[in-house]
C-alpha cells in the first residue's frame, strides 16, 4: 500500500461520503456509469473473426489452437459483474458472453504440474502476466459478446480475455493465446511500471504498491 | 512458437511497442505533497496548475502522475494527469487539465483550489508514452491531448535538441486551443470547426519521403475517437504500427 494516510485537501468534499460510498467500489475507484473508456496503447487492429485463433500452449498436456468456429462450439459461459480499470474507473453490472478459460485449458489436456503462471498475449503482441490460479476455477473467460452484442474492436473484439477480479489491463484485448510457464514473466504494462498482480481491492496499481 | 519455458516467452504475434525507459518504482509508489504555487487559465475550459513537489525525482516528457484529493472524512478521489512541464530540475511541475463537466477532481481544482493549497501526487508513472528526446518524434494531439506533447515540445526547446520534432494539434476553435501563444515552426494547428478534422493531407508531408532518417516515433494523445482516427491515418500513411504510441483519455 501507499506510504502514508491521505492528507485532507482544503475545501474538498467529494461526490460521496466515505460512509455511504458504494461498497462495490474498490479503494481509489470511481463509478464510470454509462461510459466505458478505451485505454489501449496500440493501434486497434482490424481483425476478422475468420482470422481469429486462440492458442493454449506451453506447460499443458496437449497444446492446441482453436478457430473462431471451434471456440464457438464449446459450452458457453457468461460473466455478469463489475470491472475495474487502473486509471481509476470501475463499471458495474457488465455482461460478457463467451467460454470459460477452464474449458480451453481442459481442451488442451489441462495444465502440467509444473505450470504456475500464464502469459496472455494479443494478436497485436500486447502481453500480460498472470498467476495460473487467477485464470482457473471460473475466474477468467474468453469473450466475444458484450451486452448480447458482438464485442466492438476498440474493446478487444472479435474476442478478448477477461479476468474481472484484477485490474482490466490484465484482460488482454484481441487475445491470441495463453502460454503456461513455470515462472512469472512481466507483460507489457508490468515492464512499464505496473504491478505484477493488479488486485483492485488491494490497490495494486504500480510496482511497489 | 515457444512451447518450452527456456528463455523469455516471445508471443508469435507482431507489434509489442517497447517501453522507452525504466520506471522508478520508488517514486511511483510514494504519495507526496504538492503545493499549488500558480494557477493559469489557458482557455475557457482548461487551466494550468503549477505544483511545488520538493522531492520530485524528475520525469520524462510524456509521463503522467496520479493526483488525489481527500475529504475530511477520509473519502478519496484520484485521477491520472499528464505532466505538461519539461523536466527542468526546479522541483516544480505543471499539469494542464480541462474542467470536465461534473468532474469530481477537475471540478475541485478549477473552482475551489487556490494558490497555497496542497494536493497529493505520486509519480512519475509509466514508461510507455515517454519521449527521452532521442528519436525523431511526430506528435498528434487533440484538445487537452496536447498536454503531454507540449512537455515534449518544451523539452525539445529547453534542451536545444536537434532531433526532428513535429506537432500537429487540433482544437475546435482558436479559443479552445491550449498553449495558443506557445507554438512555433514545429507546429501545425488544425481548427476543426472551420476546416474539419485531421486528414491524410496534414500527415502526408511528414510520412514517406518526408520522414527523417530512421523514421518517426509517433505519439498520439486525445479522446478515443481522435486516437482511433489519427492512428488509422498514420497506419494508412505508412507509419509502422509498432512505432505508434497512443494515450487515450479515460
Amino acid at each position: 500500500m501507499t506510504a502514508h494516510d491521505p492528507v485532507p485537501t482544503r475545501g474538498f468534499t467529494g461526490r460521496a461520503r466515505a460512509a455511504d460510498r458504494d461498497p462495490r467500489l474498490p479503494p481509489g475507484q470511481y463509478d464510470a456509469r454509462d461510459t466505458w473508456p478505451v485505454l489501449s496503447a496500440e493501434v486497434t487492429p482490424r481483425l476478422d473473426a475468420a482470422d481469429w485463433t486462440l492458442r493454449v500452449g506451453g506447460l499443458v498436456a496437449r497444446p492446441r489452437t482453436w478457430t473462431w468456429a471451434e471456440a464457438h462450439a464449446l459450452p458457453p459461459s457468461r460473466y455478469a459483474g463489475d470491472i475495474h480499470c487502473v486509471t481509476s474507473w470501475s463499471k458495474f453490472g457488465v455482461r460478457f458472453g463467451g467460454v470459460s478459460l477452464d474449458t480451453f485449458l481442459a481442451g488442451a489436456g489441462g495444465p502440467l504440474p509444473a505450470a504456475t503462471h500464464v502469459v496472455a498475449y494479443a494478436h497485436t503482441g500486447y502481453t500480460a502476466n498472470l498467476p495460473l490460479a487467477d485464470v482457473t476455477g471460473g475466474r477468467a473467460w474468453i469473450v466475444w459478446e458484450y451486452d448480447g452484442e458482438p464485442l466492438p474492436p476498440e474493446h478487444g473484439g472479435p474476442a478478448r480475455l477477461i479476468v474481472p477480479h484484477l485490474y482490466f489491463w490484465k484482460s488482454v484485448k484481441w487475445v491470441a493465446g495463453l502460454e503456461l510457464l513455470d515462472h512469472d514473466e512481466p507483460g507489457f504494462w508490468e515492464k512499464n511500471g505496473y504491478h505484477h498482480r493488479g488486485d483492485p481491492w488491494r490497490e495494486e496499481r504500480y510496482a511497489g504498491d | 512458437m515457444t512451447e518450452t519455458t527456456s528463455g523469455a516467452f516471445v508471443p508469435p504475434t507482431a507489434f509489442a511497442v517497447p517501453g522507452r525507459i525504466a520506471v522508478n518504482e520508488q517514486a511511483a509508489a510514494r504519495w507526496q505533497q504538492g503545493l499549488i504555487t500558480e494557477i493559469r487559465q489557458e482557455t475557457h475550459a482548461a487551466a494550468t496548475f503549477r505544483l511545488k513537489v520538493p522531492d520530485w525525482q524528475g520525469h520524462l516528457p510524456g509521463q503522467h502522475l496520479m493526483l488525489r484529493l481527500t475529504a475530511p472524512d477520509g473519502y478519496v478521489a484520484q485521477r491520472h494527469y499528464s505532466l505538461a512541464s519539461a523536466p527542468d530540475g526546479s522541483g516544480e511541475i505543471e499539469l494542464t487539465l480541462d474542467h470536465v463537466p461534473g468532474g469530481e477532481v477537475s471540478g475541485h481544482l478549477h473552482t475551489v483550489a487556490r494558490v497555497g493549497d496542497t494536493v497529493e501526487v505520486r509519480g512519475p508513472l509509466s514508461g510507455f508514452f515517454a519521449w527521452p528526446g532521442d528519436r525523431p518524434a511526430l506528435l498528434l494531439g487533440a484538445g487537452s491531448g496536447v498536454v503531454p506533447l507540449m512537455s515534449m515540445v518544451r523539452h525539445h526547446r529547453r534542451a536545444g535538441l536537434t532531433v526532428p520534432l513535429r506537432l500537429i494539434v487540433s482544437a475546435r476553435t482558436r479559443a479552445d486551443l491550449i498553449y495558443a501563444d506557445e507554438y512555433g515552426a514545429e507546429t501545425e494547428v488544425v481548427l476543426t470547426r472551420a476546416e474539419g478534422r485531421l486528414t491524410a493531407r496534414h500527415l502526408a508531408p511528414h510520412l514517406g519521403a518526408g520522414q527523417p532518417d530512421g523514421g518517426w516515433e509517433a505519439y498520439v494523445c486525445g479522446s478515443n475517437g481522435f486516437a482511433e482516427h489519427a492512428s488509422r491515418l498514420l497506419v494508412e500513411g505508412g507509419q509502422p504500427v509498432d512505432r505508434i504510441r497512443i494515450e487515450r483519455f479515460g
